[in-house]
């Protein structure tokens, strides 16, 4: 017995040192590769890394003159503080229902956008609205919204200009600052915004879709939308699948720029999201840091449990290679 | 093959197929109006005069044409240091987010590469989760970078996802023979990154390029959270301010013939101030749209 243990040992530590040899060797042979790799990682790890360390003063009373790991120790209770919080409700439901609501419209739209473009036969008005529609994705948010709050300008706006001119008297409501409004403004202008450049990919996927499918449905006797729906949309399927579980892994992770800008105080009620409530308790002029990334902490964790949902559920219900991981 | 080919160019088109078409056709018009009209109208705004823009008379071309705005904003000190921080942070942000990017970019597409797998998870993770606003805010106060240049620079500087697109592109458009026969020549990982990978990757180098470009020129949140000094402040800041305000800044406008034009101006100004942030970034998308569409394909359907 003794000797055949000693034995096990003596190949174990002989497989090791094989293997630790291989890897010196190889180590030596990718040494600049290394090398290459090494300033990334050494942001990545600062600056991507260390904040996940510092997460843990979403559990701690973090005070900046004890650091991080020198504040006290005290559980849950932010997120206690958060989950009974009378406005939790209301912030945490506003930001489903946005991007819930950008979701049903933001996503279908450029697809069924591809699809139609596909079928236009002139390719100059092809390129033509293909590169117009990719235009107001350059425009930065800050402008965007306030395009968008000039153009709704009850008083000298396009908005007010045409009430105007259909007979109204007076001014009219300001949607502007209407709680009822805020969710159609962000996801109208969104889809204005970003329809085209989000169709990008579904155009870049249909143009590889072959022609002989098209010929073959075509003697069949299938008319173009019955094509549209039986060859060039199964065509797509799988990146229609992909670019879901991306964006549904960022569901309740509603943009912070955007919904912060279109805040006008009176439409609070359905305008302030989870990430502008991070924002405002842990930068505004309360500076509750630990309280702020104890939020944050919450949003990403459903954020991460949703990705995880989708990219699972994608998996089983098509073939093989249509998930992340 | 052929023969098909000549069939399908006879399949006659029938009535239904005709009404689709023109369906199509009519409501892409409708689209392509709707989001070109906006754009139309801020450009005619900002060459009107200050009074038809006021009274609302400006629906689709500038009328009674003007300078005035422009000539507001171009003596607006703000706007021109504004500009100045906007033009380094892009130039400088983007050469680090490039480098950076194809530094990782290209040891992760290597196959052999000792290590990848363990490299692209360290990588990944932060894709999906991160430590948030908070966390990232206390780690660049404690590095001292808070109202720093440095930190718009450094914030964000690796985007993962373009280097995953990179990445791809790396693996699926570089032939491997390639590799082989540099190493026969005894070329050095290094130089073939630089002698051959890169100029072979023009494409998707224009793209994310682009991503990089647009996204430092049109950030707001960043240069928010972080600075505090006004000569810091890039173009998006100092615009939101000046969009925002329902009176001009008029210590800001030394020239007193300007000034004296203020009055009855302030809404164009802010219509040519739009135009004035926005057309570079617009500018340079044409130049590139070739690399685009090929660029997009190559790197994220087969990923």
């Amino acid at each position: 017995m003794k000797l055949n243990y000693a034995d096990l040992t003596k190949a174990k530590s002989q497989k090791i040192g094989i293997r630790a040899e291989e890897f010196r060797k190889n180590f030596l042979r990718d040494w600049q590769l290394y090398l290459l790799i090494l300033l990334p990682l050494i942001y990545i790890l600062i600056f991507h890394y260390g904040p996940m360390y510092g997460l843990q003063m979403a559990f701690r009373n973090y005070r900046a003159a004890d650091g991080i790991t020198g504040s006290e120790w005290v559980g849950l209770k932010w997120f206690e503080k958060f989950l009974t919080n009378r406005q939790f409700k209301q912030v945490f439901s506003n930001t489903f229902i946005l991007s819930i609501y950008n979701l049903a419209i933001g996503f279908p739209l450029p697809i069924i956008f591809a699809l139609m473009l596909n079928t236009l036969r002139r390719e100059k008005y092809k390129r033509l609205i293909q590169t117009v529609s990719y235009m107001p994705h350059f425009i930065s948010l800050a402008v965007a919204v306030s395009l968008v709050s000039m153009v709704l300008s009850p008083v000298n706006g396009v908005y007010g200009g045409l009430y105007n001119l259909l007979g109204g008297s007076g001014y009219p409501v300001d949607f502007r600052s209407t709680a009822g409004a805020f969710r159609h403004i962000y996801v109208w202008s969104d889809v204005w915004q970003q329809l085209g450049w989000n169709s990008i990919i579904f155009i870049a996927a249909l143009s590889s879709v072959s022609p002989e499918l098209h010929e073959a449905a075509q003697i069949d006797g299938a008319s173009r939308f019955k094509r549209v729906l039986h060859v060039d949309l199964p065509a797509i399927l799988p990146t229609i699948c992909i670019m879901l579980i991306l964006r549904c892994g960022s569901i309740i992770s509603v943009g912070f720029e955007k919904a912060y800008l279109m805040q006008t105080g009176v439409n609070l009620q359905t305008a302030e999201v989870i990430s502008t409530y991070v924002y405002k308790v842990g930068m505004g002029s309360f500076r509750d840091f630990s309280y702020g990334a104890a939020v944050g902490l919450f949003n990403n964790v459903i954020n991460l449990v949703l990705l995880l949902i989708v990219n699972y559920v994608c998996k089983k219900m098509t073939s093989d290679d249509v998930s992340l991981f | 093959m052929m023969k098909i080919k000549n069939e399908s160019r006879h399949v006659k088109i029938t009535g239904s197929d005709r009404i689709f078409h023109g369906a199509v056709a009519v409501i892409l018009t409708a689209f392509l109006l709707l989001v070109l009209y906006p754009l139309i109208y801020v450009l005619s705004s900002s060459f009107s005069s200050g009074n038809a823009v006021t009274s609302g008379r400006v629906m689709l071309w500038p009328v009674e044409f003007s300078l005035n705005g422009y000539q507001i904003v171009f003596a607006n000190n703000s706007v021109w240091t504004g500009y100045m921080n906007t033009i380094f942070y892009t130039v400088v942000g983007t050469l680090i987010n490039l480098s950076l990017t194809v530094l990782t970019a290209y040891p992760l597409s290597r196959k052999t590469f000792q290590g990848r797998k363990f490299f692209t998870i360290i990588f990944m993770i932060p894709m999906f989760f991160g430590g948030g606003l908070v966390p990232t805010y206390v780690l660049m106060s404690n590095l001292g970078l808070t109202n720093t240049r440095t930190v718009i620079l450094l914030s964000g500087a690796i985007s993962i996802y373009n280097m995953v697109l990179m990445r791809t592109f790396f693996q699926n458009s570089i032939p491997n023979e390639l590799l082989e026969s540099a190493k026969i020549d005894g070329i050095s990982d290094v130089g073939y990154l630089v002698r051959i990978v890169l100029p072979l990757s023009k494409a998707i180098i224009s793209v994310i390029t682009l991503y990089y470009v647009v996204g430092h020129w049109n950030s707001y949140f960043t240069p928010l959270i972080y600075l505090r000094s006004r000569e810091f402040y890039p173009l998006q800041l100092i615009l939101r301010e000046i969009l925002n305000a329902s009176k001009v800044d008029a210590t800001q406008i030394q020239d007193s013939a300007i000034l004296a034009k203020l009055a009855g101006s302030a809404d164009v100004m802010k219509y040519s101030l739009i135009v004035v942030a926005t057309v570079p970034v617009l500018v340079i998308y044409p130049f590139i749209q070739k690399f685009f569409e090929k660029g997009v394909m190559i790197g994220s359907v087969k990923g």
